[in-house]
């Protein structure tokens, strides 16, 4: 291996490994606010990318189906357990506006605006729009009755969320992979090295996303109130943190960072309905070297699988996957060695 | 009969907890007047964190009514409570101990987070006239504080939802005097600024010197009400704690 | 229909079932043979033992591979050559790859909280579904083919209708092994594996050994199962030991009822006939082709979870008349007892203790000491540190500075585990008793170190005499508490008084010298009490110590021999029960005071 291999390889390396890492951080994330561990999370990226590509197909996605569906599954068990009571009937409005106005509303536009003559920026924010609500829903529906759940059902339960969804985007999307133009053409040159313009969208755009999402947690009330809500889950509802508003906002981040992913993506790998799934477990391997409550160590992890993954696939091409899941193999040695004796859980 | 005195703020009736089907707190009932402070004292598994913990919505409630300034909460959560103004001090503080102070104290008014950035950070100079130590400690992680400082935070972490009801677990405890006597200080001081406390507490004699109206629990039930300073003197509030009924 | 010939019908109607159904339902009904298996490991792993894993259908792969491998391979070294490519041999690799596999994985994970077991098995899951579908030798993507038929009895099984006998009889094997395994000593570990890990650990329970071994036992069912599959398609590829497939056989034992050893077959039924069901008609219905079941598993199971979270099982069982069983306590020997040292040996010594947590100081230089035949009481309001005191002398928690001596032995370093060997045992504040398991089997934890047969004499139930001697002296201390009545009730269903007193008998069967009582007339009625410290006056008789910590004041004051009482920590005050009454410091502990 020369220079110039090392260097475009370590370029695709930290590309995959950005994209890595902010799934890693809304895994994080996810499982300190809920105690979820969330094996859909790779499902967003590919509904992201495909809902993108289906776009810029002039077609309509399924997705839309999806968000109307849960919409409307939405209102039903909301309503229900408002109706019984009487001081919450203002609810009633946001509940209808967010879960059965907004998806018409959405699919008229849609409808209306044909979007595969859109510009690109307008497709981006149509499919985030569309993917993104899915996140809340889908804790409302899977999660929400399950709050006080162990661990272990609410895996199981994330598992079989996994399931459908990606039984949903075979169905929508189909079997054939799709794959978007690129954000803009045109490279970069630097010294001996080309860095392609897409490259360059990923990394801007992940570093960007962290900084927001940085000061999000470190200045805004809801996102202090989500870190509250982690460490002491008692305590911030005590401040009247709602467990339920904490959870919703915890998955809408998820799939916002998981549908911008996708969309990121899609010009640099064909995705496929189930090309997700493996996505989001790199993200895994990444947040298990953060032992699941570092953000900065998951990050880390996330760029080292990205890395590990770009080289192994010069290296030994076919075996990338086995290197890449076996890393966690002494991440796991090291964390059972400074980890003490756990208490129980429940 | 009760605290009659004033307009209640929070009235309970029949209110019973059930772990399982061990049931710890049966029938119980008490009021709390407008600006007064009332304590429920009594020894230790008597049933006063379960009886804050069921008010505030942290336990189901297998029975009983519970009235806030004249409006029925039987089935609210904690979350319609703290919207109500009433807020709990918990045992064991429930701080967030990987925060600053300052940050703690934001989130304390998280129940009214619209009313503006400047109208907290006046709520949060009134704190730090109350507790000036943590002022000197605002940027300091509440995990870092000692025993004493905790309970002051979570005090003031309290006050910052400006509530009209506020309950305290044993705000003594673990706390040695000279700190007990601060808190107890500061518990007086803030009927002067009109909110209604339920205290309880172990420390029998400090809770009674400080409150209007006093309820001892024993066993889960009620087993004696009256005016604070009638109760300082009852030998049987004596005899609830050292167990000395058992040898005459 | 009796509950009672249930089993024998169910048997009877897997002996005539190829007899009356076409080719194709035998096929089907070996299918759900071979997941049933697998899914019984889970039952035991997950549904039991509170533990996950995804790596379920890897394991099934390393037995498929192992026996394909080694039964059609050309090149083999000459001295496994000479076996001529035996089935046997290939289960034999297998079981051995498998068990390694499992070992090493659960050495790893099992240490660590929960989520990483299942975690870890993802990437094992995925990593090898990539290398079988990678290595030259093992076929690639294509796989391997032409792997011999099973011969049994001379008889060689080529036809599913013969093989269909194998595959059940390995079921029911497994069920019978697994059924024995939770019925035995070793079981009540296993079943103390969710929810009573702190408990089982003070009654002496390894249990990061429990652990890695129903977590070995899961994996090597599953090998049989691949084993099995392999000899029965005579072929295997990567596809059927995706992660995808062990998700599956997740699914089975949770629909089917996770606690429930029959509830795996049941689940493996239905997951099985759903599927080739839903992949006949959602193609049609949706007109695409794909494996849209997998919305409706996925559906389903979210479903399961929120409804009916043990599954099918119990729902069944419920329209089922409840069989009226005459449970009995075995009669056997007594055990042999540890002889109890002399009354007035120094028994337990804590030395200068001071216990931190990190800031707070919970407990400083605390001394105490409890002899033989004597009741010593550690008392002192609220939050005064009793508990975490009692936590270090007992191992549950270790001490920051200071040394504790158990019976001369400094024991500061040692897990509660060692320390229950040496003769201490204890009971809870918080209770911790197992709800759904009855009273008597509670008590029977707690002679866990009295009994030394391990898991497969237990699967083989050849331990019963053993056994015997270990519920029958549960019995004995279960009667001597006076819960004698609800010998066979379940623990949860009973009074938190008694619940407590429970918890006594647990730590009795121990065989005990020195008894910790954390709180244990809490609760309790007025005769209740007496009866209570009526018992505890009797054990000292014996020469037994107990250390007690208690609120009760009236209790503790009628009982204890000697008196410690503790405020922020510290001692404040010792000697005979009325000194320390009428002592100045103490009532001001109790009562507290602002002035």
């Amino acid at each position: 291996m020369d220079l110039q291999i090392a260097l475009l390889l370590g370029q695709d390396g930290i590309t995959n490994g950005a994209i890595y890492a902010l799934l890693s951080l809304a895994l994080v994330l996810v499982f300190a606010v809920t105690r979820v561990i969330f094996i859909p999370q790779g499902e967003f990226v590919a509904f992201g990318a495909l809902t993108l590509a289906s776009f810029q197909a002039g077609k309509v996605p399924g997705t839309l189906w999806l968000l109307i569906g849960a919409g409307i599954a939405v209102a039903v068990v909301d309503l229900r357990a408002v109706l019984g009571r009487s001081r919450q009937r203002r609810r009633i409005f946001s509940i209808l506006g967010w879960n059965l106005v907004y998806p018409v509303v959405l699919a008229i536009l849609i409808h209306l605006a044909k979007p595969g003559e859109l510009p690109l920026a307008a497709q981006v924010i149509l499919a985030l729009a569309l993917v993104v609500p899915l996140g809340p829903m889908t804790y409302r529906l899977a999660f929400q009755p399950l709050a006080e759940a162990s661990v272990l059902v609410l895996l199981i339960v994330a598992v079989g969320v996994h399931f459908a969804l990606v039984g949903l985007g075979l169905l929508f999307f189909g079997a054939e992979g799709s794959r978007t133009p690129a954000f803009s053409d045109g490279s970069l040159t630097l010294g001996s090295l080309t860095v392609g313009a897409q490259t360059l969208w990923v990394l801007g755009s992940s570093l960007t996303l962290i900084v927001v999402l940085a000061f999000f947690f470190e200045r805004t009330i809801y996102g202090k109130a989500l870190r509250a809500t982690a460490m002491n889950r008692t305590g911030a509802r005590l401040m009247g943190i709602s467990t339920v508003m904490a959870g919703k906002l915890s998955f809408l981040l998820a799939s916002l960072i998981g549908a911008f992913s996708g969309v990121l993506i899609a010009p640099i790998t064909t995705v496929y309905y189930d090309t997700g799934f493996l996505i989001g477990l790199k993200g895994f391997v990444g947040a298990i070297v953060g032992a699941l409550s570092s953000y900065p160590l998951a990050a880390l992890g996330a760029l080292l699988v990205g890395l590990l993954e770009a080289f192994s696939s010069f290296w030994a091409s076919a075996f990338k996957e086995v290197i890449v899941f076996t890393l966690i193999i002494p991440v796991l040695v090291w964390l059972s060695l400074t980890t003490h004796q756990v208490e129980e859980e429940e | 009969m009760g605290a009659t005195a004033a307009v209640p703020v929070l009235e309970i009736s029949d209110l019973c907890v059930s772990y399982g089907k061990v049931e710890a707190l049966h029938h119980a009932g008490l009021r709390v007047g407008q600006g007064q402070i009332v304590t429920v004292i009594g020894p230790n598994g008597a049933g006063k964190t379960t009886m804050l913990s069921a008010i505030m919505g942290l336990l189901p409630r297998s029975r009983g009514r519970i009235c806030f300034q004249g409006v029925d909460l039987d089935g609210a959560e904690v979350e319609d409570m703290v919207a109500h103004g009433v807020n709990l001090v918990p045992e064991s503080r429930a701080l967030f101990g990987e925060m600053s102070v300052e940050d703690n104290l934001l989130l304390g008014a998280f129940s009214r987070h619209r009313s503006g950035l400047r109208d907290q950070a006046q709520t949060m100079e009134e704190v730090f006239r109350v507790f000036p130590r943590l002022k000197e400690r605002r940027s300091q992680h509440a995990g870092t504080l000692s025993g004493g400082e905790r309970q002051m935070l979570a005090l003031a972490r309290a006050l910052m939802a400006k509530p009209k009801l506020l309950m305290l677990d044993e705000p003594s405890l673990g706390l040695a005097p000279l700190i007990v006597r601060d808190i107890f200080r500061v518990i007086g001081a803030l009927k002067a600024t009109g909110v209604s406390i339920l205290l309880v507490e172990q420390n029998a004699r400090a809770a009674l010197q400080v409150a209007d109206y006093a309820y001892v629990l024993e066993t889960g039930e009620i087993a004696l009400e009256g005016p604070s300073r009638e109760l300082i003197d009852d030998p049987k509030v004596v005899e609830s704690y050292l167990g000395l009924g058992g040898k005459r | 229909m009796s509950p009672r010939i249930l089993l024998p019908v169910f048997v009877l109607s897997l002996l005539l079932a190829p007899q009356l159904v076409s080719e194709f339902h035998v096929t089907l009904l070996n299918y759900i043979g071979l997941y049933s298996i697998v899914a019984i490991g889970l039952v035991l792993l997950t549904g039991v033992g509170g533990l996950m894993s995804f790596g379920q259908a890897a394991f099934v792969g390393l037995g498929g591979y192992a026996t394909a491998y080694l039964t059609t391979a050309t090149s083999l070294p000459v001295w496994i050559a000479s076996l001529g490519g035996s089935p046997w041999l290939g289960l034999l690799a297998g079981v051995v790859l498998t068990a390694a596999v499992a070992l090493l994985l659960g050495l790893l994970t099992l240490r660590l909280s929960g989520h990483y077991l299942p975690l870890g098995t993802i990437a094992w899951s995925i990593s090898l579904y990539f290398l079988f579908g990678n290595l030259e030798f093992l076929g690639g993507h294509t796989g391997i083919s032409g792997i011999p038929a099973l011969s049994m009895f001379g008889l060689p099984m080529k036809d599913a209708r013969n093989f269909y006998y194998l595959i059940w009889v390995v079921v029911l094997l497994a069920a019978w092994l697994t059924i024995n395994l939770l019925d035995s000593r070793e079981g009540r570990a296993i079943r103390a594996l969710k929810g009573g890990v702190v408990m089982a650990e003070a009654m002496g329970v390894d249990t990061a050994r429990s652990k890695v071994v129903i977590f070995l036992i899961a994996a090597l069912f599953g090998c049989v199962s691949g084993w099995l599959y392999a000899h029965l398609q005579r072929f295997v590829n990567p596809t059927p030991f995706s992660l995808n497939m062990s998700i599956e056989y997740l699914f089975m034992a949770v629909l089917g009822g996770a606690a429930h050893v029959w509830g795996a077959v049941l689940g493996a039924g239905v997951i099985t006939v759903l599927k080739q069901w839903l992949q006949d008609w959602l193609p049609r219905l949706l007109g695409a082709s794909g494996n849209f079941e997998m919305i409706v598993f996925g559906v389903l199971m979210i479903f399961v979870l929120q409804r009916a979270r043990d599954g099918l099982w119990p729902i069944l069982c419920r329209l089922v008349p409840q069989r009226a069983i005459a449970r009995s306590v075995p009669v056997a020997d007594v055990l042999p007892r540890k002889s109890l040292p002399e009354a007035g040996e120094v028994l337990l010594e804590a030395r200068h203790v001071v216990k931190r947590f990190g800031g707070l100081v919970a407990n400083n230089n605390m001394n105490l000491n409890v002899k033989a035949g004597e009741i010593m009481a550690l008392i002192g309001p609220n939050g005064a540190g009793k508990s975490t005191m009692f936590n270090c002398v007992s191992g549950v928690d270790r001490a920051t500075e200071g040394e504790v001596l158990f019976r001369g032995r400094p024991v500061t370093e040692l897990d509660s585990r060692e320390i229950a060997k040496l003769g201490m045992s204890r009971t809870f504040q918080h209770v911790r008793l197992l709800p759904t398991m009855t009273v008597l089997e509670n008590a029977a934890i707690g002679a866990h170190l009295r009994g030394s047969r391990g898991v497969l004499p237990a699967m083989l139930h050849l331990e019963r005499a053993e056994e015997n001697r270990l519920l029958a002296e549960a019995a004995r201390q279960v009667e001597r508490v006076g819960l004698k009545s609800s010998m066979f009730e379940a623990a949860g269903s009973l009074a938190l008084g008694q619940q407590r007193t429970l918890e006594i008998a647990r730590a009795l069967c121990a065989d005990p010298c020195l008894l910790l009582l954390d709180e244990p007339a809490a609760g309790l009625r007025y005769m209740e009490k007496q009866a209570l410290a009526e018992l505890l006056r009797k054990l000292r008789g014996e020469g037994m110590g107990i250390l007690l910590v208690e609120h009760d004041m009236d209790f503790v004051m009628g009982l204890a021999d000697r008196v410690v009482v503790m405020e922020f920590g510290e001692k404040i005050a010792e000697g005979l029960p009325e000194g320390v009454q009428r002592n100045p410091a103490v009532i001001e502990a109790y009562l507290g005071g602002v002035d």
